[in-house]
Formats: C-alpha cells, sequence, structure tokens
C-alpha cells in the first residue's frame, strides 16, 4: 500500500512524548482512498482525530481553549485513562459550547470581573474579581480572608464561620444561593455578592 | 448422552434416543439458555450437530475474523439475528490503527446470500459502509432490527436507503457511531404507510432533523417505546414530542439546555407527567439545574438513568437523583462527587450497576472531589450492585478490602485511577491487598479491570483466585514475567486478556502458548515482547492468528527484522479461518 507523503502529521496518532521524532508511521496517516468511502468523508475523519485528543500531537493541533490548561504539564499518554473518544468529544464540545454561550457582559471588559461583597454587620463592602477564581471552593476560601478580620467581634464563638450562607443577586435581580449553577453559568450571571448570617439565610 | 434412566420398560416400547427425530432435539435445543450450552451440545453427536445447527436462530459472533463469513452461513443456515463485533476492545481508546480492518462488508454479503430471512443485525466496533447499508435495505424482506455500536464509515445516506427499504423495520439503535452527515434528510424517506417503529435511536447524529417529520414518525408509530434524539432537537420541541408518544419506555433527550423560562418548564413538566410508562432516561444534559424538578413526576418510576453525558452538577442534580428510588442503573458523571453517592447509597437501594466517568481526564488541577469515599458508601447500602466502573483519583487499600466485604455479588468490578501507579494514598503501599480481597470475595467476578499501583502479587491472587473470571484489563502494572504468568496459568475462565504498558515479555507468553487457544483474543501494548517470541508463538500455536503492530516502522516487512527486534504491539487470537488478507501496513501477521 501507498504511503500518501502529503498526508499532514498533525493527524498522526503516536505512542511517543510530544516532540519525539515521527519515524515512518505510515498506517497511523489516513489513506488517500479506502473501499467505498468519498474523499471527503477523510477530511471529516481527520478532524474527528484531531478533535479526540487521543495524541498530545493531535490535541494541540486542534488548539483545546476548552482546558485553561492547554498545555498540561505532563505529556499525554495515548489512550489514557481509557475514556472513549466519544465520550471526549461530547464532553469537550460541550465544555467549549458552555464557555463560548457565557454572554460577554462582563463589567470592565476583557479582564476582570469586578463585584461587591457585602455581609451582614460589616461597616464596608468589599469587590472582588470573580474570574481571579476557579471555582466555588477558592471563592469560599477568598471570602473567608477577606472578611474575618471585619467579623472578628461577631465570630466569638468559632463555629460561626460555618452558619454564613453566601448569596448573590443575579442579572434578574433575584437572590440567589451560591452553589447551584455551574461556575461558569454563576461568573456570567452574577452581578453582586452577599454574605448572610445563617439565621437569616434559612 | 444418557440423562440418567426414564423409564425402566424394554426398548421396544419407546424409541431408542437416537432414533428421534430432530424436530425434539430443536425444540429441546431451544430451551437451553445460552449459546455455549448450544454448542456443547452440538459437539457431542452428529444427529445433535445436525439438529442444533439446523435450529440455531441467533448467532453472536464475537470476533469477525475467528470464522469466515461463509463458515457462518454454511453452519447455520437458518439464524434469523446475527451480532458481529469487530475491533479489540482498546480501540476504543485510540490504540489500534484506523484502517486495521473489522469491515463489516464480507458479513453482509455473505449474509445476503445465505440469510434471505434474516431479521435482525447487530456490528460493535466495525466498518459499516454505506453499500452494507444499501444491501441490507435491498436483501432482506423481512429485516426489522438494525443495531450499530461504536461504528464508523457510513453516513446519512446509508439511512436513506435503510429508512426507504426496510418496510418492517421495528428497530434502529445507533450508538456512539461516526456517522458522516450528507445533508440528507434521511428522516423522510421512512414512507408515510410506515407505522412499525419500537426504538429509534439516533443521538450519535450530528446534524439537523426536520422535526416535522420526526414529529410525524413518532405520531404515527404507536408502538414506539424507545426514543434517543440527538442534539439538534430543542427542548419546546421535546415537549411535543413527548405529549406524541406517552407510551415511551425509555427517552434519550438529547441536548437538554436552555435558558430558563417559565412557561417552558411548565410545558415540559406538563408533558412529562403524562409519560406513565417512562422507565429509562438519558441525555447529554448542560441543563440549567432549574430544569431539573420538571423531572420529578417519573423520577419514581425510572429504573435507568445515564447522566454520563450530562455536565450538570450540584445539590439539583443530587436531589433529582435521591428521588429515583427505584434506580438499578445509574451512570453519571464524576461530578456527582462523594456527597451525591452518599445520596445515591441512601436513596437507591436496588442499585445494580453503577458507572461514574470522569469529567476533566486529562486536567488534573480540575479537582473534583470524589474519591473512595462514594464507592464505598454505595457498596455498603446497595445490596444488588453488582457491576461497578469507577474513575477516581486516589483509593486505598482499606477502602477495598471493605468494599470486598460489602458486596461479594461483583460480577463487574472496573476501578481505574486515573494517574498511573498511584499508590495507597494514605500507605502508600501499593494496591494489592485490596484489588485481591475483591477477588477473594467476589467469587462470580466475570470482568475486571485494575489499575494504581501493582505489583506481580496481585496478579498471584487474580490467577489463583478468579475461577470465573472471563475479562481481564491491566495497564501499568507488575514489575515482571511472572505478573503474566501467574495469570495465564490460573484464571480458569479467562477469555478476553488486554494488558498495555507492563513489563512482560517473551517467556510466559511462550511457556503459557495453549492456554491461549482457550480465549478468544490476548492484546498486549508497549511491553517487552520481542519478533522472535511472536514467531515462536505462531508456529507452536497454528490455530491463532499473531498479528504484530509496529507504528515506528509503517511497512517495514517482518521478515527483514531479527527475532531481538522489539514489538509494539500484538493482537492473538483463536481462528479457524486462517490468517486474514485485509491487514494494512502497520499490521502484519506472523
Amino acid at each position: 500500500m501507498e504511503i500518501d507523503a502529503d498526508n499532514l502529521s498533525a493527524t498522526e496518532l503516536r505512542l511517543g512524548l510530544p516532540g519525539t521524532s515521527s519515524g515512518d508511521d505510515g498506517c497511523w496517516q489516513k489513506k488517500p482512498s479506502q473501499p467505498g468511502v468519498g474523499g471527503t468523508k477523510r477530511a471529516l475523519d481527520d478532524t474527528r482525530s484531531e478533535a479526540s485528543g487521543t495524541s498530545p500531537a493531535a490535541a494541540a493541533a486542534a488548539g483545546d481553549d476548552d482546558h485553561d490548561a492547554t498545555a498540561p504539564a505532563k505529556a499525554q499518554v495515548v489512550g489514557w485513562p481509557p475514556v472513549r473518544a466519544y465520550r471526549k468529544n461530547t464532553f469537550q464540545a460541550a465544555a467549549a459550547a458552555a464557555k463560548k454561550a457565557e454572554p460577554p457582559q462582563q463589567q470592565g471588559g476583557g479582564g476582570g470581573l469586578y463585584v461587591k461583597v457585602s455581609m451582614d454587620g460589616a461597616p464596608y463592602l468589599r469587590k472582588v474579581d470573580l474570574r481571579m477564581y476557579k471555582g466555588y471552593r477558592e471563592l469560599r476560601d477568598a471570602l473567608d480572608a477577606l472578611f474575618t478580620k471585619s467579623s472578628a467581634g461577631a465570630a466569638a464563638d468559632g463555629g460561626d464561620q460555618q452558619q454564613h450562607a453566601v448569596a448573590y443577586e443575579d442579572k434578574d435581580g433575584d437572590l440567589m444561593l451560591v452553589g447551584d449553577v455551574p461556575w461558569d453559568m454563576f461568573v456570567s450571571s452574577c452581578k453582586k455578592l452577599r454574605i448572610m448570617k445563617g439565621s437569616e439565610a434559612r | 448422552m444418557g440423562r440418567g434412566g426414564s423409564r425402566a420398560s424394554p426398548a421396544a416400547a419407546a424409541p431408542p434416543w437416537h432414533a428421534l427425530p430432530d424436530e425434539v432435539w430443536e425444540h429441546a435445543f431451544s430451551f437451553l439458555p445460552a449459546d455455549s450450552d448450544r454448542g456443547a451440545a452440538a459437539a457431542s453427536c452428529r444427529s445433535w450437530l445436525r439438529a442444533e445447527r439446523r435450529s440455531r436462530r441467533r448467532l453472536a459472533v464475537a470476533n469477525c475474523y475467528a470464522a469466515s463469513p461463509q463458515d457462518a452461513v454454511d453452519r447455520f443456515p437458518s439464524v434469523r439475528a446475527v451480532e458481529v463485533k469487530g475491533k479489540p476492545h482498546f480501540a476504543d481508546f485510540g490504540l489500534v490503527p484506523p484502517a486495521w480492518g473489522a469491515a463489516a462488508a464480507p458479513w453482509v454479503e455473505a449474509a445476503a446470500d445465505g440469510w434471505p430471512l434474516l431479521e435482525e443485525l447487530s456490528f460493535k466496533r466495525m466498518v459499516v459502509t454505506d453499500d452494507c447499508l444499501e444491501i441490507i435495505a435491498a436483501s432482506f424482506r423481512n429485516f426489522q432490527v438494525l443495531r450499530l455500536v461504536s461504528c464508523e464509515g457510513f453516513s446519512t445516506a446509508g439511512l436513506s436507503a435503510i429508512a426507504s427499504g426496510c418496510r418492517n423495520l421495528r428497530e434502529l439503535d445507533l450508538q456512539e457511531n461516526e456517522i458522516e452527515d450528507c445533508s440528507i434528510q434521511w428522516l423522510n424517506l421512512f414512507p408515510e404507510s410506515f407505522t412499525s417503529l419500537v426504538t429509534l435511536n439516533f443521538s450519535c447524529l450530528e446534524g439537523d432533523v426536520n422535526i416535522t417529520v420526526l414529529d410525524r414518525l413518532v405520531t404515527r408509530c404507536h408502538n414506539l417505546k424507545t426514543l434517543k434524539l440527538n442534539n439538534a432537537i430543542p427542548l419546546d420541541k421535546l415537549a411535543n414530542l413527548l405529549r406524541k408518544a406517552p407510551q415511551i419506555v425509555e427517552l434519550g433527550t438529547g441536548k437538554f439546555s436552555a435558558d430558563y423560562h417559565l412557561d417552558l418548564f411548565l410545558k415540559l413538566e406538563s408533558a412529562f407527567s403524562g409519560c406513565k410508562s417512562l422507565r429509562r432516561l438519558s441525555g447529554a444534559w448542560d441543563a440549567v439545574p432549574e430544569y431539573l424538578p420538571a423531572f420529578y413526576c417519573v423520577c419514581e418510576g425510572l429504573t435507568s438513568l445515564n447522566l454520563s453525558y450530562a455536565t450538570v452538577r450540584g445539590p439539583e442534580l443530587i436531589k433529582f437523583i435521591g428521588r429515583c428510588k427505584n434506580l438499578q442503573l445509574l451512570w453519571v458523571m464524576d461530578l456527582i462527587e462523594d456527597r451525591g453517592l452518599a445520596v445515591v447509597a441512601s436513596s437507591c437501594n436496588k442499585l445494580q450497576e453503577l458507572r461514574v466517568f470522569p469529567s476533566a481526564p486529562f486536567d488534573a488541577a480540575e479537582q473534583v472531589s470524589l474519591t473512595e469515599r462514594g464507592l464505598v458508601d454505595v457498596s455498603a447500602s446497595c445490596p444488588m450492585l453488582e457491576s461497578v466502573l469507577y474513575f477516581c483519583r486516589r483509593m486505598t487499600n482499606e477502602a477495598l478490602i471493605t468494599i470486598a466485604k460489602n458486596r461479594p455479588n461483583f460480577t463487574c468490578f472496573r476501578l481505574c485511577i486515573l494517574e498511573p501507579h498511584t499508590p495507597d494514598y494514605i500507605t502508600h503501599q501499593p494496591l494489592d491487598v485490596g484489588f485481591s480481597a475483591i477477588v477473594e470475595s467476589c467469587k462470580g467476578l466475570r470482568r475486571l479491570s485494575v489499575s494504581g499501583l501493582l505489583t506481580d502479587n496481585v496478579f498471584k491472587s487474580i490467577g489463583a483466585h478468579a475461577d470465573r473470571l472471563e475479562m481481564l484489563s491491566i495497564a501499568f502494572a507488575g514489575n515482571s514475567d511472572l505478573g503474566l504468568h501467574y495469570i495465564l496459568s490460573g484464571c480458569k475462565s479467562l477469555k478476553k486478556l488486554e494488558i498495555r504498558d507492563c513489563p512482560f515479555g517473551d517467556k510466559p507468553l511462550l511457556a503459557n502458548a495453549a492456554k491461549l487457544e482457550t480465549m478468544r483474543s490476548l492484546w498486549m501494548s508497549s511491553c517487552s515482547l520481542t519478533l522472535g517470541a511472536c514467531r515462536q508463538l505462531a508456529r507452536k500455536m497454528p490455530r491463532l492468528s499473531v498479528e504484530v503492530m509496529n507504528y515506528s516502522r509503517g511497512a517495514c516487512p517482518l521478515d527483514s527484522l531479527t527475532d531481538e527486534s522489539p514489538i509494539e504491539t500484538i493482537y492473538v487470537y483463536r481462528t479457524i479461518a486462517g490468517p486474514r488478507s485485509d491487514t494494512p501496513a502497520c499490521v502484519q501477521i506472523v
């Protein structure tokens, strides 16, 4: 069988780490003709094999922008973890769609997304940049750090910290409990944060 | 052959066993539950062979290269339902070259010729072309069921042929296939007179579908029980469809996502409340959690819930699952976390199968709080749990021992710790002891996947105790040849063994060559095999096909390589069909 020299090396699936030389990976390159399959199928297959991310080279070529860490610290091993390409495709597509679906309504366009944070009983408000955090845990930790000093008086009995509920005002003006929706959705819809005393929150 | 004395009367009164007409034996064989039982009966004498093969109606070919299509047609002339599987399991993870083989065409052609009364055809991990689908549509006048799982090579043009040609089609079940979209409105091609559909699953199709046509199809197919939609169907159309098919038993919602609108919510809620028979639910839910309550009315009746493509997380998800008290099957993403699994444990006591998939398999930074804790909880509280697939990042021997003690009734235990070589995170020991507990306790275990840091010791246990084990998957484990030797010299019932990235070499393979003929197949990639061993194996075992794949050498002919050349991948399987002739350049048969 002929090996088509025009085949893009990006569609090669390899076992090696990215950066190692390819050698003659004839069999991994898409053959130009296959019984019963038309030309358009080839192109479609190539994009699919790129999107499936089963090789480090292909993943980089496809420009995965749905993971924050586009260049993971470790090299990906081919076929590990054992997740079907079909499953990877759909999850990555969903994550990408979710990111793209975020309406660009952030204040201060492009960079930070600063929202006011009020705490019941605190003398003044703070501002936090929601884009600084990767998830709810980090946000909670940051809020704890911001407000422990000012509420030192109120939090006399130690266990008080957990009784605070964090709520936010969304774009419709409703007061919502933080933590229900996916993080990205929260970031795009949150206009203000409010830390409430446990007794009020229930 | 004797089944013990029936009557003590002399031979003259009743016909001797061997003179009973075939029809009697055919009728008797129809009660045998498994094909293997029928095969055993057929092997006992010629008359039983004759009776069995002529009355066989269902045929399952687990490896399309184990026998030729003509062999199958010749031996079983009256088959009505055939299932053929092609590529090795690791093809799912990209370890098999794309042009490896497993073409469905020879099977379709042989079937068209030899089984004109064929009613059901099922292909898994095979290359099915549009030509194949056209032949199917044209050749079998009573064709009823087409099931394609993890296949590729066809397009919506092929589906059009099926839609227009198969007058009696009951089931069109397309699961996780790569289907090219030719923008042909294949759904339109079901004739107006066509009403026999019971199952329609096109969830893997990427293109658009004409909603009006779908609506008409659903309306006129009164027996429709399974409907699985693709991502192109928006939520409000889903509500309309459901109203046309309230008898639905299994529903795949496709892309369940939209901004929250109260009127759409109410519409959905009302539509679902009409579906009194709904038992199985699935879909790619990017759902806003606010929509989940629309399902509350069906939760109680659900026995199967597949949210493994759903990116929903948080309390709403947990509340939803917590209402599904009759669940037998649950597939979720690890976004459910330990706290969600705790709710599953307390609410879903009838659970039989649990699968937890990784939401961010390649992103170690994206930590989700799913640990061994979740699996321990579920194993403790779900007495009927027998099948598990669990992806997580950490595990302990203690947890595995607890799980083994809780659930000796496991038949399938697949644990995948995402990072290779991960030890017990508390003691930093290998997980040998934990997995040994599993195989010692679960005497009925048929399928096992191991992961984490493992030495040869775990394989000693598996070889010694896993008597019923049929399929074993090993990756990044073991320290020497002994590991493989323990497996191949033990595991009495082993049928499929797949190994990657383990330090197993030639010796145990050659020492246990005979074992390989009792198995369906062996896959070994990135181990320590040499070409010489492959040659020896092929010489010693003529009824095995030894396929060698060497990626970095491409089409380099094996003859020019020495015995010491390392081999990247072998795939060995028993066959009566001899070496296949459709290998691509990088696959060579030794």
